[in-house]
């Protein structure tokens, strides 16, 4: 039951085969046996999943409801929930009680689905493994040695394991992705302003944004259709009518052009995880698409650039954080300053005080053209790179990371070289375009992502091309040995 | 690039950070091995070039100047570490 698809799932909902109170205690039963191996849930919010399901299946009675009423599904905790804690996996925030509901969980919500609980993150959804959550690492479902990716880590296990349908993620520099690629589910990162960042705990506001993850493409585009949209509550969504996310599923590949950028293919990558993916382009070849090399230049650029406009716009975000109106405060303050200064040294982890002070010295006087300024103009020429390549090409192609999934603890003494891992996945989210990762095989026994990159507002496009693949593969379908037998 | 402990001192005060001798050490080196990586964006020629701000080059909507929040006084003051007579409380700042 656990690893079917949301069509199937609603069909049996509809159906009467089950209950979604049936279906969520199923789902929390196998969140209480196998997550303490993963530690994917920071909440699992039982009371609050079982009244959402009682309430679900009076409206299934009715034949209401929508095909996500009644499918139990975890949020990352970065999005707000009203009287739900969401620590957006800080000591910061370990007490925070949100008084409001995010756009895009008051969406789903509204849809009817089912929330199990809260999922784990890299502190303030800043990382690649998932090792700087204040609540402890995540594990890989795959191999339990391995880390999950970072930083919707929580959410790519528990949908990897079967302890969710689908859930939530952001993507800020490859949050979503990434954690897809490592633990061989479905990630979609929409077009900046596509989804509403009302609600989410803000990183890198010109960068953030919210999607969608799932097990295929097609589940993906079933929470893409209750969560995309224009929201006036947030002042940078895009105010353009969504697509109908599922009536494009089925259009054949025939004449599709990918752009498979050299830059993606050079030093550096993997030679295990570049086979899979040529054999993945092959596949697309088959079902009637064309290839062709094409360039994005400045990839490389994508790096500094990004390392100075994301650490200088939560360096504004995160000042908030000042133990005067909720979160962390420290014992016994001396005065302002003192109060201001130690509950933040407490409250944040290492990298989270890093990141801070990146980009307070980039922003600061005398630095800022240098740095952020700077940073824009490089964030232009990175954006140019793709307008020009979608002159010649419908998708670009690549790898999600340059590796599988590495091991705990094996790079958290070097960030920088944990930073470089982000080559594939930074310059989506400079450029604002959409992106998926989409299992496309392994290498070592280990989940590789094919990263789909697309035109500003095409997620219907991407999530075609996607499913289209998935008709004729079969990773996405694959489960770990863990998940199996619960 | 490389910056030295005064510097990572001065820069943990404006971002309002307490650190110990022991954390402006570490800082440092992790401070400087970020800036190292950046430092490559110098040697790019960006004449002429506009910087990006919003990928979508949008500017930010305007709503009229109108109240649109009902008073929820209470339920923002229940995160707060510290309140008193519907008040957040922080320390004697004026003696």
């Amino acid at each position: 039951m656990f690893e079917q698809s949301i069509s199937t799932l609603a069909q049996k909902l509809r159906n009467k085969d089950i209950s979604s109170v049936e279906l969520t205690r199923l789902f929390l039963a196998r969140i209480a046996k196998l997550d303490p191996q993963l530690n994917s849930f920071i909440t699992v919010s039982e009371q609050r999943a079982l009244e959402q399901a009682a309430a679900a299946d009076i409206l299934l009675q009715s034949g209401k409801g929508t095909s996500l009423t009644g499918i139990p599904v975890a949020h990352k905790d970065l999005f707000c929930t009203e009287g739900t804690l969401t620590t957006c996996g800080s000591k910061m925030l370990h007490n925070f009680i949100p008084p409001y509901e995010s756009t895009v969980t008051s969406r789903i919500q509204q849809a009817g689905a089912v929330m199990l609980g809260k999922t784990n993150m890299d502190e303030f959804a800043m990382g690649s493994s998932n090792e700087n959550s204040f609540y402890g690492a995540v594990k890989n479902p795959w191999n339990l040695d391995m880390v999950p990716g970072g930083s919707s880590g929580g959410s790519a296990a528990a949908i990897a394991a079967g302890l969710a349908v689908a859930a939530t993620g952001t993507d800020t520099g490859g949050s979503i992705r990434q954690p897809a690629s490592f633990c061989g589910i479905t990630g979609l990162k929409p077009t900046y302003g596509r989804v509403s960042r009302f609600g989410m705990i803000a990183y890198a506001s010109s960068l953030d944004q919210g999607g969608p993850m799932a097990k295929s493409a097609e589940d993906c585009a079933h929470l893409m259709q209750a969560m995309a949209g224009f929201d006036e509550k947030d002042s940078t969504s895009a105010d353009k009518p969504t697509d109908d996310y599922l009536a494009n599923l089925n259009t054949p590949l025939t004449g599709l052009k990918i752009g498979l950028p050299k830059e993606y293919f050079g030093e550096g990558l993997d030679s295990k995880v570049a086979d899979v993916i040529m054999a993945a382009v092959k596949e697309f070849e088959k079902l009637g698409a064309t290839v062709k090399e094409i360039s994005l230049p400045n990839l490389q650029l994508s790096i500094p650039s990004y390392y100075v406009i994301a650490p200088s716009e939560a360096s504004s975000n995160l000042s908030r954080f000042d133990g005067v109106r909720f979160g962390h405060r420290c014992d016994d303050p001396k005065d302002l300053l003192d109060m201001y200064t130690r509950s933040r040294a407490e409250g944040f982890g290492t990298e989270v005080q890093k990141r801070i002070m990146v980009g307070t010295y980039a922003l600061s006087e005398g630095y800022y053209d240098a740095y952020y300024l700077k940073a824009q103009k490089i964030r232009r020429l990175i954006k140019e790179d793709f307008v020009k390549a979608f002159e010649e090409v419908d998708v670009i192609m690549g790898p999600v990371a340059p590796t599988t999934a590495f091991g705990l603890g094996s790079k958290t003494s070097d960030p920088v070289a944990m930073y470089l891992e982000d080559i594939y996945t930074l310059s989506v989210n400079l450029a604002g375009i959409p992106a998926m990762s989409v299992p496309a095989g392994f290498a070592d026994g280990m989940p590789v992502g094919l990263q789909v990159m697309g035109n500003y507002f095409a997620e219907a496009k991407l999530l075609n091309i996607a499913h289209q693949y998935q008709q004729h593969t079969d990773w996405h379908l694959q489960t770990p040995t863990m998940a199996k037998g619960a | 690039m490389s910056i030295d402990k005064q510097d990572v001192q001065k820069i943990a005060h404006l971002a309002r950070l307490a650190l110990t001798e022991a954390d402006a050490d570490q800082y440092q080196q992790s401070l400087s091995s970020v800036l190292s990586l950046v430092e490559q964006m110098q040697s790019v020629n960006t004449d002429g070039v506009e910087p990006l701000s919003n990928p979508l080059e949008m500017t930010q909507r305007l709503r009229e100047d109108i109240v649109t929040e009902e008073n929820r006084r209470d339920a923002f003051l229940a995160n707060a570490p510290q309140t008193e007579a519907g008040l957040f409380l922080v320390p004697k700042v004026i003696d």
